[in-house]
């Protein structure tokens, strides 16, 4: 048995609504600061695999004090959702994220990062030329963020099973390694097709592998359909790629120096190469953003991170070339050979070499066209290869 | 009644299930002693070290303590609102009800990528600050159905005319409620509860999308499973989790159990019938 | 235990019977203080939620700076229903599929499990059941999923155990195929506890009777047992479509190369395309609203 009720009662109840009284964060005037004030005991950082290793993060956590919580990202769009996602600029949550050329921009424009003071930087004037401002953190002379290292994507393969060595990315599209190649599950990959078919297509007639034309666009992904059914997975994080090569699922595949260096301490038989067509790579800047929660340990990190010895362990943990051309002399203490080996001593024509990510925009940077794919057409692209 | 065959049939049946049930629960019983952090079979190294590391990290304390608080937070609100609601829809019928009753099917019908997103978004534009709050909110939608579905379907199988007999016998709300209510609910109560306990303790799609810089223990695993250096500690908090609920879930079982028994069953058929 | 309420005297009681009346004789205001607070929760900060992203889906989003822009617009749809490139309705084909499959699969093994347990097993045996059940539910979903990788991966358990028996490799690593037994696995237990009681509510005298009148054991089930446990099937079912059909971690640990969702896109999407990621969430949204429709004539919500 139940009670009628009046429809108008109902109203009422429906219309007493009681609303969260929004606890807006209230965001700092937008002002450089001119000291760095005393650290607010904790750092959060989104980063690459490796980019606070407690092998140089552990002796910063004790001089500052800063504890240092970690957010692992497995591609830039990761981090930029990761940074822009929770009402942006962080989410209040994250003080630090380490953006490569491809996500500092978006950020910069999304107002996402504020402006660093880079006099804060002690070792910033030290920096090698073409990372003190370059446009992918500075834009219109205002900084906004300190550069941090670079690096290529190589070609790793298992010495055991891979004969004969390897020198062309035509390895990864090779059907004779069916079922055992894994490449990373990041839509800017398809700059890799491009810089792959960019030597080997050349009537394409593509001139960055980041501004592609629609048939330029269409060929390459074309070109990573093909490959899809060869593959093994996409990795989106270093740790999932280590575990295929090291269980032996994996034997040939696009990596980061990270998981090489990895898997050669865990003595599996691996070994990286840049091909012959080339290689696309990253400059990655710490970027502070706008509602750092941290911003003193953040600008503390910063500038412990461009200091010469945790450039060279950085370098040495990550298998990457420092910013900072007097890490040289402590990275050939660490470990004989690996400033030459990273390229650190004679860094202009190495960097040239590199295709540094960037964001796909419409305007092509030549032939004055407006034409290029942008970034969603990327996404959607990448999701139609690998959905 | 059922055949001989067929009772052995449906027990074979029963075991194969059950053992399809825990195969993966040995597996990472196994896997919490293996020394190596990459999980390669057969396991080369067999170690407690993982349970060393496990219990000295600060990160997996915090995150262990916030989601026992979250859940606890939660299954507290849904217990009053689901309670609230399934008296407010058992009880009366209203203008609205029946829309009312689906929409608090939703948080459970619809997946949760889709609360966690509207929540985010609504969040964001309202210039909420994520926090240990937002999280609770996110959990308590599915929280407050998933009590509401237990506190009902015992309403259901009550009689009414149990609490009227008791407002006639000259009890006032309070004590009906305390004698009469409450006896009747509290098993419900009990099992609803713990089930939306053990929901939100172990909830991360809609909590990915309503913390803010605060890590639960399943965002904490997915971190690990993601960084891959300390991922057996993973399986060692996954292992410990078994061995802890073992007691508390038995427990509440004889309670559910002993109150489903035929005699009450059986007495609220026929109170029900003879209305 | 009896207690004799009317003993009880003082003014606190006095307060209690006159508020008790009060309430009594104005249901409308029982109604409104009980149904107040949940009404205006859920009205307010989940109902608005999702109509709020209902609304966002027909924006769209710069693709440069992530920014939303305010102007009414199909786009979002148009790509997702796009047949010159029907990726998404790929991605959705493959996701409804699974969710179907998933959901037959748990229902077949849940079936004679719930069955065994309502029925024949004793109550000992039940408790033990549904502790063995319910155990997993608590222990950490992430690390079940997780630890299938391992189990299916090609030089793990699986492979180890059936190259023993002398059989070749499963080789479910990394496929829809592995991601289906996995998804069967961890939602097994909804499946399971709706059925059971179901089962459970079914009178032994009436399977008595049916035996008694000649029906055999699958006659007795095809027209006794079934038609009376559905319900229960519907309600197990609406766990497994739903938890199917938004999830996005499966795929990303045991899926390989052509194995994402609808979930996965949404996630990947959300911060910097909310548009598209709010018009494909709506996909989901659609799928189940009809499936409710469905399923409410077959009397699920009586066995929630």
């Amino acid at each position: 048995m139940r009670e009628r009720i009046r429809g108008w009662h109902v109203v009422l109840a429906g219309l007493v609504v009681v609303l969260a009284a929004p606890a807006a964060a209230v965001s700092k005037a937008s002002q450089l600061p001119t000291k760095i004030g005393a650290g607010e005991g904790a750092l959060s950082v989104v980063e690459w695999a490796g980019y606070t290793d407690p092998s140089f993060a552990k002796q910063f956590e004790k001089q500052t004090g800063c504890v240092i919580k970690r957010k692992d990202a497995g591609s830039s769009n990761e981090m930029f959702n990761l940074i822009h996602g929770g009402g942006g600029g962080g989410g209040g949550q994250y003080d630090l994220v380490s953006a490569s050329g491809d996500a500092s921009l978006r950020l910069i424009y999304a107002g996402d990062v504020q402006p660093v003071n880079i006099k804060l930087i002690p070792s910033w004037k030290d920096f090698l030329p073409a990372f003190k401002s370059p446009p992918h953190n500075t834009v219109k002379g205002v900084h906004y963020g300190v550069s941090l290292q670079w690096g290529p994507n190589t070609l790793i393969y298992n010495t055991a099973k891979v004969k004969p060595a390897p020198k062309s990315w035509s390895a990864i599209y090779d059907p004779k390694y069916k079922g055992k190649i894994t490449v990373p599950n990041n839509p800017i990959q398809i700059a890799d097709a491009a810089l792959y078919l960019q030597k080997t297509k050349p009537a394409l007639g593509i001139k960055d592998p980041y501004e592609l034309t629609k048939p330029q666009f269409d060929a390459a992904v074309a070109l990573l359909k093909q490959q899809k059914k060869l593959l093994l997975r996409y990795w989106l994080y270093p740790a999932d790629d280590i575990k295929d090569f090291k269980t032996g699922d994996a034997i040939i595949g696009a990596t980061w120096p990270y998981q090489t260096l990895q898997l050669q301490a865990a003595k599996v038989p691996v070994k990286e190469i840049i091909p012959k067509e080339g290689v696309t790579g990253w400059a990655d800047t710490w970027m502070l953003t706008k509602r750092a929660p941290h911003p003193n340990c953040a600008y503390k990190w910063m500038a412990y991170a461009s200091t010469p010895p945790v450039q060279a362990r950085q370098a040495l943990v990550f298998g990457e070339t420092p910013v900072n051309p007097k890490a040289c002399p402590y990275m050939d203490k660490l470990q004989k050979g690996s400033c030459a080996g990273y390229h650190l001593n004679a860094p202009a024509s190495y960097a040239k070499s590199i295709r540094f990510w960037k964001t796909p925009v419409k305007t092509c940077g030549w032939g004055g066209r407006n034409d290029c794919m942008d970034q969603q057409a990327w996404n959607n692209a990448w999701a139609s290869i690998t959905g | 009644m059922t055949s001989r065959g067929a009772r052995i049939g449906f027990g074979i049946w029963t075991m194969l299930v059950i053992a399809f049930l825990w195969i993966p629960l040995v597996i990472i019983g196994l896997y919490a002693f293996n020394a190596s952090p990459i999980q390669s079979w057969p396991i080369e190294n067999w170690s407690t070290h993982w349970f060393h590391v496990a219990w000295n990290d600060p990160f997996l304390r915090s995150s262990f303590r916030l989601s026992v608080e979250i859940a606890l937070a939660a299954t507290a609100i849904a217990l009053v609102l689901g309670t609230m609601a399934s008296f407010a829809i058992h009880r009366f019928s209203f203008f609205g009800r029946e829309s009312f009753s689906l929409l608090l099917l939703l948080p459970i019908a619809l997946p949760g990528i889709i609360t966690g997103m509207a929540l985010n978004s609504f969040f964001s534009f309202a210039g909420v600050q994520f926090s240990f709050w937002t999280i609770v909110v996110g959990h308590a939608t599915f929280c407050v159905v998933v009590v509401y579905n237990n506190v009902i379907a015992r309403l259901r199988r009550t009689s009414p005319s149990l609490l009227e007999a008791s407002m006639d016998l000259g009890a006032d709300g309070w004590q009906t409620f305390r004698f009469v209510t409450w006896p009747l609910l509290s098993t419900a109560l009990v099992a609803g509860g713990l089930l939306a306990f053990a929901l939100s303790f172990d909830e991360v799609i809609v909590t990915t999308f309503t913390a803010g810089a605060q890590t639960t223990l399943p965002i904490f695993i997915l971190d690990n499973l993601r960084q891959g250096q300390q991922l057996p500690i993973v399986n060692v908090v996954a292992f410990v989790i078994i061995l802890l609920t073992i007691i508390p879930v038995w427990a509440s079982q004889r309670l559910s159990s002993f109150d489903d028994s035929p005699a009450v069953g059986r007495a609220a058929a026929v109170t029900a019938q003879t209305e | 235990m009896a207690v004799d309420v009317g003993r009880e005297t003082g003014p606190l009681r006095g307060a209690r019977l006159s508020l008790s009346g009060a309430f009594w004789r104005r249901p409308w205001l029982r109604l409104l203080v009980l149904l107040l607070v949940p009404a205006a929760a859920f009205v307010a900060v989940y109902a608005a939620s999702l109509g709020a992203m209902l609304a966002s889906s027909f924006w769209t989003t710069d693709s440069f700076t992530a920014e939303i822009v305010h102007t009414w617009t199909l786009d979002q749809y148009r790509t997702i229903f796009n047949l010159d490139d029907p990726t998404y309705l790929r991605i959705a084909a493959r996701t409804i599929g699974m969710a179907v499959a998933v959901t037959v699969t748990d229902a077949i093994l849940a079936f004679p499990l719930a069955f065994f347990m309502a029925k024949i097993a004793g109550p000992r045996t039940r408790s033990f059941l549904f502790v063995m059940i319910l155990l997993p539910l608590w222990s950490s979903y992430l690390v079940r999923i997780y630890s299938w990788t391992t189990i299916l991966s090609s030089s793990g358990p699986l492979n180890w155990m059936l190259n023993g028996l002398g059989l070749p490799d499963a080789n479910l690593a990394f496929t829809n195929k592995g991601m289906w037994i996995v998804f069967t696995y961890v939602w097994l237990p909804f499946m399971v506890l709706p059925v059971y009681a179901a089962l459970e509510r079914i009178p032994g005298s009436l399977l008595e009777a049916s035996y008694d009148l000649g029906g055999r054991g699958l006659r007795t089930f095809r027209s006794v047992i079934l038609p009376l446990a559905l319900p229960g099937l519907a309600a197990g079912s609406i766990f497994t479509f739903s938890l199917t059909l938004g999830d996005y971690i499966t795929p990303l640990l045991v899926g390989g190369p052509g194995s994402s969702l609808i979930g996965n896109i949404v996630s990947e999407q959300s911060a910097s395309n909310l548009t598209f990621a709010a018009a494909y969430a709506m996909v989901p949204v659609a799928v189940m609203v009809l499936y409710i429709a469905l399923v409410k004539r077959l009397g699920a919500f009586e066995a929630l």
